[in-house]
């Protein structure tokens, strides 16, 4: 059982940026990905802000190195390009070199087409070669139309759990190193804007009209955003040699139980999950040097974690922000976006801000880091995700000491 | 790595709910989607709770409640479930909600109960059970990855019993949808002869299956599961052998060993010619049996597969109803009476030719 | 207001899928939420739209929904005055 989870390689594309290179010059220069929606036709485009990816699907097929018959659903080609980047940054020449899987997550899957072309599908006077498309429907589709440009085969999976579903791709990639049923596996998570979900968020009347504020008294809700990331996770065996970005040092799950959508007011799960992510390899509270916050800007999610927060570090709370003001809420994808982001505030030495931040919450005892933090030594990580149906997930990355 | 099967749950379109009774009866339906026999759910949720649920989301909870109940398990350490489609029920009501009112008057628990963990969420909502819980959603593996997932848990020590299970639902429409792309067959085959078409598509299924994997054995268990192994895409015959052989070699056991095959057959004239091969070749000496004329074709069908495995071994008999003509060549019958044990039995399934999937149980 | 009170006892059962109630087993007067008829948050957006849908008023703020669906007859009222 390999006991180390080595980060080799990492690929990012959200509204800040279609490269890891490009999303850390937004972060650093303050730059939010929040404005209005481009790419898809809705009712509320004029009223309802997002962080939207600015590239046709067309565009997106190019970049992912496509020609334009090869189009996929907008969620598979997101997935594309940041797996590829982060296959390259691993200095991968040969994929079956090593036993390699691959675990991706979504939420939406192929809805961005589900939705366009429902009614067409359900026309047999109507064909083309749109009906490809049916297939594409499913979330597991994207995962194998990546790994099938990629060349993985060993192992495929994909998940769903709402807005943690990339944490938990993540964990469960490390577990299989973990077991020894795979040297290397390409984690992460994908998801499409679509009408489905800007209406489903909007019936739920968490969506903010203006640019989200996590953590602030004032917040009104979170803004949807779409992207991919992934990572490249490898065992002690398959990264030798090679420059280790950084370690993946704890992961827990947890369930919150407590209703269908709403965290709990305590934060029951989040605790948990934060909890079992410290104990994998014995890191105590004090030793997070940085927190990558669910911070979601919806009234109930940022008390609650919040609260479970300040439980577990006894008031003592480390520097700690939710970039979801520079991204949006990428859903299934958000969890390993931030997760690239936690890898590079520890190549940095770097803490990004808590965009849009005024009043502090009365309820916490803590205040989020609002400016552009430079020199701090950052070893430790800690970054929380949790979604519908009580799915609370955390994972910390360290830096990899020789 | 290892886990004993001790509580099952199943809805499916045979007579499985809540009976000990192994396919005496063949439910034969008409139809090319096979549709679940429900039973009443007042027994396992209150009518507040139960009045916004979709079949799926109700099929979940009863079907999981019976698998801890035989298990004798009140609150599973892990919950690990699997789905290709999600609530797709809900789904599709608020996708129409959202096409015909113009992205209008819109209301949410259709959205809320579409998201894919739905189930899983509602299970240990039900129980207040705050540990480990993942919804796996990849086609033919969705859940055969919660199955490793579990034996994965139980291997890692703190775990006694996971609760792991496969769920899909079918729905008019997106029968229609599928059905434009040659998943399903023409014309309507009766359930015995699926196994005899000679033509393209299967048969649409759909079903809920819930296990309680343990780290030790009791008075209600009913097999070892003693590995999995999935292939994607494999490229001939050979790869899949060498698979197959790896998991057994892995048990210290040849094909020779194998006393039951469970075949994912499905009557699609342009799939089912690799199990056969296995049938006529690696596995020659086993005895071959099916089960996807009973459930219907859909993702998470190996689900049901685990099922018949977990019965075959617990009550050493074949049923009839899946038993593959003449390949009673080990000497069973199909009430068991004069045969020799079922000791292993093996499950070889895919999903359209792409996901494939090998599961190894065992007496014990 | 009591044709008002009838007509929204039944779009209530109907919305919100109370297939075991009747008209006549609502109390225009009991609570809503918690103890009464047991509804829940995800039951008061959904009176929120049917607010919208049929009677064309708009609640831009949840948090409004506590004051207005604390029973039958306060939704009427509400209704009432802001029917347009």
């Amino acid at each position: 059982m390999s006991s180390k989870i080595y980060i080799t390689g990492m690929g990012v594309i959200s509204a800040i940026g279609n490269n890891v290179a490009e999303s850390f010059a937004s972060l650093e220069n303050l730059k939010s990905g929040v404005g209005m929606l481009d790419n898809i036709r809705s009712r509320h485009q004029d009223h309802i802000p997002v962080a939207e990816v600015k590239a046709t699907n067309e565009e997106l097929t190019i970049m992912a190195g496509l020609t334009l018959d090869q189009q996929s659903t907008r969620t598979a080609l997101l997935g594309l390009i940041a797996a590829k980047e982060a296959v390259r940054s691993a200095g991968i020449k040969d994929i079956k070199e090593f036993r390699t899987g691959i675990i991706s997550a979504t939420s939406v899957g192929g809805m961005g087409m589900t939705e366009n072309l429902w009614n067409d599908y359900l026309d047999t006077e109507k064909t083309g070669p749109w009906l490809k498309y049916i297939e594409a429907h499913e979330c597991g589709d994207s995962t194998e139309f990546i790994a099938d440009a990629l060349g993985v085969k060993d192992y495929l999976s994909t998940i769903s759990t709402a807005c943690s579903s990339s944490a938990n791709s993540i964990m469960f990639g490390a577990r299989l190193i973990k077991h020894g049923l795979l040297d290397r596996v390409i984690v992460g998570g994908t998801d499409s804007m679509t009408r489905f979900t800007i209406n489903g968020f909007n019936t739920l009347m968490i969506l903010d009209k203006e640019q989200c504020k996590p953590f602030d008294a004032n917040r009104q809700g979170l803004n949807l955003g779409e992207g991919a990331g992934f990572i490249v996770l490898e065992s002690e065996k398959a990264a030798k040699g090679k420059e280790i970005l950084a370690e993946l040092s704890g992961y827990g799950n947890s369930n919150d139980a407590f209703h269908q959508t709403a965290s709990s007011p305590d934060g029951a799960g989040a605790y948990l999950a934060m909890e079992k992510a410290l104990k994998i390899n014995g890191l105590k509270p004090s030793d997070i040097d940085y927190i990558n916050a669910h911070g979601t800007g919806t009234s109930i999610n940022d008390l609650s974690e919040g609260t479970a927060i300040d439980k577990l570090f006894s008031k003592n709370v480390p520097s700690i922000s939710s970039t979801k003001a520079y991204t949006g809420h990428t859903l299934g994808a958000c969890a390993v976006i931030e997760a690239v982001f936690s890898i590079l505030s520890i190549k940095h030495n770097t803490i990004f801000p808590n965009l849009n931040y005024k009043t502090s919450m009365e309820e916490l005892s803590f205040k989020p880091t609002t400016v552009l933090e430079k020199g701090k030594k950052i070893n430790n990580v800690l970054s929380n995700s949790f979604g519908f149906g009580g799915n609370t997930s955390a994972l910390i990355f360290s830096r990899h000491q020789q | 790595m290892e886990g004993f099967i001790n509580g099952i749950g199943i809805i499916s379109p045979q007579k499985t709910f809540g009976t000990d009774d192994f396919l005496s009866e063949v439910v034969e339906h008409n139809s090319k989607s096979l549709r679940c026999i429900e039973p009443s759910y007042k027994e396992f949720l209150n009518p507040v709770l139960a009045r916004r649920m979709a079949r799926i989301i109700k099929m979940g909870i009863a079907a999981s409640n019976v698998c801890f109940k035989d298990a004798k398990v009140e609150i599973p350490d892990a919950i690990m479930t699997g789905t290709a489609l999600g609530c797709l029920e809900d789904t599709e009501k608020f996708l129409l909600a959202i096409i015909e009112n113009d992205e209008q008057f819109l209301t949410p628990t259709s959205f809320i109960q579409s998201t894919h963990n739905t189930v899983s969420a509602q299970i240990a909502l039900q129980l207040k059970c705050m540990n480990y819980n993942f919804t796996y959603v990849h086609k033919g593996f969705s859940f055969e990855s919660a199955v490793l997932d579990g034996l994965m848990t139980l291997a890692e020590g703190e775990a006694k019993n996971v609760l792991v299970g496969g769920h899909d639902e079918m729905t008019d429409k997106y029968y229609r949808v599928c059905d434009r792309i040659g998943y399903f067959k023409e014309e309507t085959v009766p359930t015995m002869e699926l196994i005899n078409s000679k033509t393209n598509g299967s048969i649409a299924g759909e079903g809920a299956a819930f296990f309680v994997l343990s780290n030790a054995k009791s008075e209600s268990t009913y097999a070892k599961l003693r590995g999995i192994k999935t292939i994607y895409k494999p490229k001939s015959n050979q790869e899949i052998e060498s698979k197959i052989t790896e998991l057994l070699s892995s048990n210290g056991l040849t094909a020779n060993d194998i006393d039951v095959v469970v075949y994912g057959i499905n009557g699609d004239a342009r799939f089912d010619k690799t199990y056969y091969h296995l049938k006529d070749n690696f596995f020659k000496n086993s005895t071959a049996t099916y089960f996807k004329h009973l459930c219907g074709e859909y993702q998470t069908a190996g689900s049901f597969a685990f099922w018949v495995a977990s019965k075959l071994i617990k009550t050493q008999s074949i049923p009839s109803a899946i038993l593959i003509g003449d390949s009673r060549s080990r000497g069973f019958t199909s009430d068991g009476e004069q045969g020799l044990a079922i000791k292993n039995v093996l499950i070889y399934n895919t999903f359209l030719d792409s996901d494939h999937s090998v599961f190894l149980l065992s007496q014990c | 207001m009591d044709a008002l009170i009838d007509q929204l006892k039944g779009e209530i059962i109907e919305q919100l899928n109370l297939e075991d109630l009747k008209k006549e087993d609502i109390d225009a007067d009991a609570p809503l939420f918690g103890e009464g008829l047991g509804l829940d948050s995800i039951d008061a957006l959904e009176l929120i739209v049917l607010l919208e849908k049929n009677y064309g008023i708009k609640i831009a703020n949840p948090a409004d929904g506590k004051k207005i669906f604390q029973s039958i007859r306060t939704m009427a009222e509400f209704v009432q005055a802001n029917k347009k």
